[in-house]
């Protein structure tokens, strides 16, 4: 079928200034156009539902090197678990680290159609293409890890910007990636011999390079290639007391290279980065400060890593906050160095209600998204499976749409924390509205995807419609229905095709993987020369094994970009 | 004549990614870069003694030849009538296959077994204990001042590991001189063929003198440069250029281990001696160990096949988590077979567990001891088996292989095994990395891409393509959703 007509349901359409009103949209081959004949379309009757675009969420460890070694060190994780095949879909395993397929049905099911996973090890970009091939329904994209490699160090050190951006223009087609990650930057070449750095302007050891040079260096480096997305951001410091004057540090060490206001960084799963205190004992929550710079200024997004009370599985390319975790936490650990790029770190998690630590972590996350003024500046996440599983994102909506949720919470929670949270003292509750933009419109207005996140005409026909009634309800006082009704769409549409219906998964097409291609050729030429040359000395495989070829992706879509660079 | 170079060598774990080949009238007939078993395995993988083109078919007891269309058709109808099939092997072929070897898996409700159930099973249950600290070869080859064989012996099991990726070569902040040592070497037996062949060439058969130069080690090696230890039962190869070799008593690995543990942690030990080696020799090794600057443990079968399996590797990944409270230290198995990495790999992603999964319940279950191939075969639980790229008849106990036998046995594999010898349907296949393309994943779990460097047989599809048509005539069978 190719025409389909959602008619009468209440549209949430942020970036085209909809909110609520009732209205049909209508769509043809894949996408939202202005009209069809209404007698070939098949009707979708929404009256009293609503009707958003597809979820996006721009940072989601769903695929990959490290995600994989995470299922594979907890098969306790997937006991409990489990998906049955169907005549349609694959059998899998959740929970925090479900199976590929897996991942793709559950997120379909809530009615999301794009993710990103954040953190892709350039040497096994491979790997996560094979992965994204078999995770289906929703579209996909990959951040390759950037910060660490040598050859950006090197270029940086000796302020070659413009053959630094060659690099990762390269790098990009290399890797089949989307966007630039940064993690702990330099802390991971550190890592190499069991070190970390210490802050932004800590020297790299060997490198003679800080932290605040790599990302400045790197924020030049996307805006001369004009990449869709800015540089994404794990900062130093990850998870330790005291790191949110690290974290103010690192966004405003970006200000002065700010064009028009545009956003020039994004700092992920902010949260685990807005700690304040001396130790753990004094632990405390640094979100206002946080909040407060980010309310001032326009050139940062973030997102939130909002803590599940739930058993979970970290993991991050932070090699050393990984080992410091396995340390306080006792569990099994997963190191896993990356020869001249990154690390990686995975260990089993539960964060407790009684825990002040924890406790004390939903409320900075929380504090985050309701502090923070403007929707657009801040993303649902929960840095999956960081701070807890993605199929928590309705609960987090209810947290955000209903205080009494809220309260309820904070009524379980440890008791030190209860008094330090600062969330009590907030009244704020989220509207529809502005959950459509921190779940779908603002994190693909941030990602630059021009046809996703929003119901105009010539959009991706990606729609997710709920089956609540905001004319009829009170969201606010029924946050348990609001869960509910976003933890199975009635309906997510992927391109036109019904995918899911009532909660249940009835057609899984394959999505897209997205790349970018920055067209530097001249550039590029000149830089994998000079490649060629080094790329034996740094790494084991070689050069011509390394890039993941386009026919590589199950269904590649290259976004194409001019750079600023000849 | 064409060559094709960076080609991935299909054939240890390895994965040496630089061989180039020259191709002459679709005949491999020159390598370049591989080591002797790579060398033999592009130059001989087509002969016809090892190899049948055409697909078998058991009739009244022979083996005779069939359509490809007929084996198919037969495979896949043993497999959707059988209540309990087993589909084995997985680890020399590309994770494109293994993909469709799943869904075929899960669409019969079989179980799903890959090689690692015999060989690495016990590493990868002890990962799932205790977890583990790895990283990249480049990583060792950039960092390690210290690497440690236990169990096994690179030298003939992954010839050019140490030249590629460990003690022979120089990093970023680990130079070697080990590298001049053997340019040397090289350049003297290049000197002795070029004599060689003068020799053969001169008409007159002149004796040359031979100076027969045994190496030895420059002394400043042992001093500062990286250093190797080798645990093992006997002293092999690999043993005899290592700066320390423990000769480990048979089945005492996990007493040592938990020995230099204890020393790790400044425990003293009131023995003379563990596990047949000396407790001083003992407490300097840890000096070394713990004065290092990265270490890597590369661990064998040896290790894991001697008495106390789990629980040595528990130890041994104990011993280098221990170790990283003190200074950065690494542990890798070593992996046989080019792709079992990406069979565990392939497995992991799409059940969530790397071997042994059971798909009879509809959803992926994992009990290794249960559900892994031999303990299935020793029971009499499954009624057929579909084996590819694997010979379990010569590997697999009595029991187990008589149970395989007596039921529908069907083989997908590009050579002629014992396996393939007993079985009721043969499909052969191209070999995949030199007949067929596809990724394979190194030791090191990078992955890598396989050529296809010449044209299979017209009757050789690649493993993937003859899986894809099984799975599309089971469905058929089925009456379910068509491929
Ligand atoms: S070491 Fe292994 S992969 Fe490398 S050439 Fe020899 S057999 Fe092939
Ligand atoms: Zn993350």
């Amino acid at each position: 079928m190719t025409s389909l007509l959602i008619k009468n349901g209440f549209v949430f359409d942020p970036l085209n200034g909809v909110k609520g009103e009732k209205m049909d949209i209508a769509i043809e081959n894949g996408k939202i156009v202005e009209k069809i004949n209404e007698r070939e379309a098949k009707i979708i009757d929404a009256s009293g539902m609503i009707v958003m675009p597809g979820g996006v969420d721009i940072h989601s460890h769903i695929a990959g090197a490290k995600v994989n070694s995470g299922r594979l060190l907890r098969p306790e994780d997937h006991f409990k678990d489990v998906e049955p095949k169907t005549p349609i879909t694959r059998s899998g395993v959740g929970y925090s680290i479900p199976s590929t397929f897996t991942t793709g049905y559950r997120y379909a099911r809530m009615g999301y159609t794009t993710v990103m996973d954040p953190a892709m090890p350039p040497l096994k970009a491979r790997h996560t293409h094979e992965e994204f091939n078999d995770t289906p329904i929703i579209d996909k994209a990959a951040y390759p890890l950037l910060g660490d490699c040598w050859f950006v160090l090197e270029y940086l050190k000796k302020n070659r910007i413009e053959e630094c951006a060659a690099y990762v223009a390269w790098m990009l087609k290399a890797t089949k990636g989307y966007a630039i990650k940064i993690v702990n930057p330099g802390g991971l070449e550190a890592w190499g011999f069991g070190r970390n750095v210490r802050n932004i302007d800590d020297p790299v050891p060997n490198f003679g390079i800080t932290p605040r040079e790599i990302i400045r260096g790197l924020c030049k480096v996307n805006k001369l290639l004009n990449l869709p997305h800015t540089i994404h951001v794990h900062t130093n410091n990850l998870g330790k007391p005291g790191n949110y004057i690290n974290t103010l540090e690192t966004m405003r060490c970006v200000e002065d290279l700010v064009e028009n206001g545009k956003p020039a960084i994004h700092i992920t799963h902010c949260q685990f980065s807005a700690f304040a205190g001396d130790d753990w004992r004094t632990f405390d929550s640094g979100a206002e400060a946080i909040a407060k710079y980010v309310n001032a200024h326009s050139h940062v997004t973030l997102d939130m890593g909002q803590i599940i009370f739930t058993e979970t599985t970290t993991m991050t390319a932070d090699g050393p906050f990984q080992f410091i975790l396995y340390e306080l936490s006792g569990n099994k650990w997963v190191n896993s160095d990356v020869e001249t790029e990154t690390s990686a770190g995975i260990v089993p998690f539960q964060y407790k209600r009684k825990s002040f630590v924890h406790a004390m972590q939903w409320s900075i996350a929380m504090e985050l998204a309701l502090l923070i003024q403007d929707p657009w500046k801040i993303f649902l996440t929960t840095d999956h499976p960081n701070a807890g599983p993605f199929t928590h994102y309705p609960r987090v909506i209810s947290w955000l749409i209903s205080r009494k949720a809220r309260e309820k919470i904070l009524e379980r929670i440890n008791r030190k924390a209860q008094r330090k949270s600062l969330v009590p003292t907030i009244d704020r509750e989220y509207s529809l509205y502005e959950i459509a933009v921190i779940t779908r419109a603002g994190q693909s207005k941030a990602l630059g995807l021009k046809n996703k996140g929003h119901l105009g005409v010539g959009a991706d026909a990606d729609i997710a419609i709920y089956n609540l009634n905001p004319e009829t309800l009170d969201l606010a006082q029924k946050p348990k229905t609001v869960r509910k009704a976003f933890e199975r769409a009635a309906y997510t549409i992927k391109d036109g095709n019904i995918t899911v219906k009532n909660g249940e998964v009835v057609s899984t097409p394959s999505g897209r993987t997205f790349w970018v291609n920055v067209e530097a050729p001249q550039a590029e030429i000149e830089i994998s020369k000079k490649l060629q040359q080094k790329f034996g000395e740094y790494y084991t495989v070689k050069y011509e094994n390394y890039p993941v070829p386009e026919h590589y992706l199950a269904i590649p879509a290259s976004i194409n970009v001019k750079a600023e660079v000849q | 004549m064409r060559v094709v170079s960076n080609v991935t060598c299909p054939v240890c774990g390895s994965l040496c990614d630089d061989i180039e080949l020259i191709v002459e009238n679709n005949h491999v007939t020159k390598v370049r870069n591989a080591c002797a078993v790579g060398e033999a395995k592009f130059l001989a993988f087509a002969d016809p003694k090892h190899r049948r083109v055409k697909p078998l078919i058991r009739k009244n007891g022979e083996l005779v030849e069939a359509s490809l269309d007929e084996a198919i058709r037969r495979t896949a109808k043993i497999l959707a009538e059988a209540s309990y099939p087993l589909l084995y092997g997985w680890s020399c072929t590309s994770t494109e296959a293994i993909r469709v070897g799943l869904e075929l898996a899960e669409e019969v409700g079989g179980v799903a077994d890959n090689t690692s159930t015999v060989c690495h099973g016990p590493s990868i249950l002890s990962i799932q204990n205790v977890g583990f600290s790895s990283c990249t070869l480049g990583q060792i080859r950039h960092r390690a001042d210290l690497v440690i064989y236990w169990g096994c012996n690179p030298w003939s099991a992954h010839p050019r590991h140490l030249e590629r990726y460990t003690t022979f070569t120089e990093g970023r902040f680990q130079k070697s001189i080990w590298i001049r040592y053997l340019t040397k070497l090289r350049a003297l037996i290049g000197k002795k063929k070029a004599q060689r062949a003068a020799e053969l060439a001169s008409p007159r058969k002149e004796v040359i003198s031979k100076p027969e130069r045994t190496f030895s080690l420059p002394p400043t090696l042992t001093a500062k440069q990286r250093k190797m230890i080798v645990v093992d039962v006997r002293k092999t190869r690999s043993a005899e250029i290592a700066d320390y070799f423990l000769q480990v008593k048979p089945n005492m690995d996990y007493e040592l281990l938990q020995a230099l543990r204890m020393l790790v942690f400044d425990r003293e030990l009131d023995l003379d001696e563990v596990a047949g080696i000396p407790i001083e020799l003992l407490e300097e090794v840890t000096d070394v160990m713990v004065g290092c600057r990265f270490g890597i443990l590369f661990f064998g079968l040896g290790l894991t096949m001697s008495s106390a399996k789990v629980r040595n590797i528990d130890a041994g990944i104990s011993l280098v988590r221990d170790l990283n409270k003190k200074t950065k230290f690494t542990i890798m198995p070593m992996r046989g077979h080019f792709n079992v990495t990406g069979a565990n790999v392939a497995f992991t992603w799409q059940t969530g567990y790397p071997y042994a999964v059971d798909f009879s319940q509809g959803f992926p279950q994992y009990n290794p001891g249960e559900t892994s191939a031999v303990d299935i075969l020793a029971r009499g639980d499954s009624d057929a088996a579909l084996i590819v790229a694997s010979d379990p008849v010569a590997h697999f106990p009595k029991r187990a292989v008589k149970n395989l036998v007596e039921n529908p046995l069907i083989v997908i594999d590009p050579q002629v095994t014992p396996t393939s010898l007993m079985a009721d349907i043969v499909i052969p296949s191209a070999f995949v990395g030199i007949e067929a393309e596809g990724t394979a994943y190194r030791m090191d779990r990078v992955p890598l891409p396989l050529k296809k460097v010449v044209e299979p047989p017209a009757t050789c599809l690649p493993d993937e393509v003859i899986l894809q048509r099984i799975l599309k005539e089971v469905r058929k069978l089925k009456g379910g959703k068509a491929a």
